[in-house]
């Protein structure tokens, strides 16, 4: 069951540059883990030393916060999107842009 | 009420940097602004260049893509001058964020929360480019405006606070204007201040406002060359120190204005316990609007 995971931008130079990738997940917490199997250098940008998320990383099922759904353990079915969203709001604008 | 922006107090930081017993350390408390942060600053002083320009003329609406402070100052500003005020924001900025620039009166232009930042600013290139006679967009990255706002105030206000005391100034990077305006004006002042910029230690951070230069757009107006030093503050350190000033100092701050005091501490650090040092930096808002995050809740 294919979901997809969106990468932001400051993230993508740690994943090969992509800007999504797809995962065969039942779970948010099994998705988070293939992306950063797959891309090692993601994992500490996502997760603390001792595996869990960092404080600042919001991670969102379709438009549902985690937080407020089953955190990692939120289920996932087919078609679903995930977006990791680091929690500012005010944001600046990345290399990216510039291209 | 225009008039209330800028000369906010200084703040003597008492307990939590007790291990550098040899440096005062100093804060401008910029949430007493009326819009409650430092960028009422630089947002009513590229307004005020506008007007005297002509670049923003009545019949003009004001357009920016920010969804943070800066798009509360403008908002803020343009309600109590009676400008339109049009802002592009990424359908991820918090709920909350989308109230208070509604609640001004600004209109909302809505981009794609995945693309950020990037996606708000294209599309308001977008609208401009369309009908240019229709808008004055300020551009915080490029205006130098910004940075002069803070040549004009925040500097002097330094300056006779610590009556010529400061021997250290201290603050992040983001469009680099309060850094770059605040440096150049202590540097004529007394040339000897030494002035240290920050920076997140990572392209992926919770520090709003700030930019990871190696990784981001360079601002317009940033100059590489006035820093005598340039630091890294961690997101999770801030968060430590957010809960501490709390505590222990009774002042509720932004993880920002935390990352902000880190950076005076490893400053401290590397002055020799003989001297005695005068340590400023600016807290750019206060916790309100991120009392919702998880760190609150985690140890």
């Amino acid at each position: 069951m294919p979901v997809k995971v969106m990468i932001p931008s400051p993230l993508r130079p740690y994943a090969g540059k992509r800007d999504s990738a797809e995962f065969n997940a039942r779970t948010v917490g099994e998705a988070l883990g293939h992306l950063t199997t797959e891309f090692g250098d993601l994992r500490k940008h996502l997760f603390t030393e001792d595996g869990k998320l960092r404080s600042f990383v919001n991670v969102y099922v379709n438009d549902e916060d985690i937080r407020y759904l089953a955190k990692e353990n939120t289920p996932t079915k087919d078609g679903d999107t995930i977006s990791i969203i680091p929690s500012i709001a005010g944001g600046v604008p990345t290399m990216e842009l510039a291209s | 009420m225009l008039d209330r922006i800028g000369n906010t107090p200084l703040l003597r930081i008492e307990r939590v940097g007790q291990e550098f017993p040899n440096v005062e350390f100093c804060a401008k408390a910029e949430w007493f602004n009326p819009g409650g942060s430092v960028k009422d600053r630089p947002a009513l002083s590229m307004i005020q260049a506008g007007l005297a320009s002509g670049a923003l003329q009545r019949g003009k609406t004001i357009i920016d893509a920010t969804s943070g402070n800066t798009g509360i100052a403008y908002a803020m500003i343009g309600a109590a001058l009676g400008f339109p005020v049009q802002l592009c924001l990424p359908d991820s900025a918090s709920h909350e964020r989308k109230r208070i620039l509604a609640a001004l009166g600004a209109e909302l232009v809505i981009t794609a929360g995945d693309e950020g930042t990037d996606g708000a600013i294209r599309k308001v290139h977008e609208i401009v480019e369309q009908s240019p006679e229709k808008y004055f967009y300020p551009d915080q990255y490029s205006n130098p405006a910004n940075w002069q706002s803070h040549y004009r105030t925040t500097a002097n206000e330094i300056w006779q606070q610590t009556s010529s005391r400061i021997t250290h100034f201290v603050a992040a990077l983001g469009t680099s204007g309060t850094f770059v305006g605040t440096t150049r004006r202590l540097k004529d002042l007394n040339p000897a201040i030494r002035c240290v910029s920050l920076q997140p230690d990572a392209s992926f951070h919770g520090l709003e406002g700030w930019k990871h230069m190696p990784t981001a757009i360079r601002p317009a107006i940033y100059d590489d060359a006035l820093a005598d030093e340039n630091l890294e503050v961690s997101t999770e350190d801030a968060y430590q120190l957010v809960k501490r000033l709390a505590r222990e100092e009774g002042l509720l701050v932004s993880p920002s204005a935390a990352a902000a005091l880190l950076g005076c501490f490893k400053v401290a650090a590397g002055i020799p316990k003989t001297g005695h040092a005068v340590i400023v930096t600016v807290f750019a808002d206060s916790a309100s609007k991120y009392l919702n995050e998880r760190f609150w809740d985690e140890e």
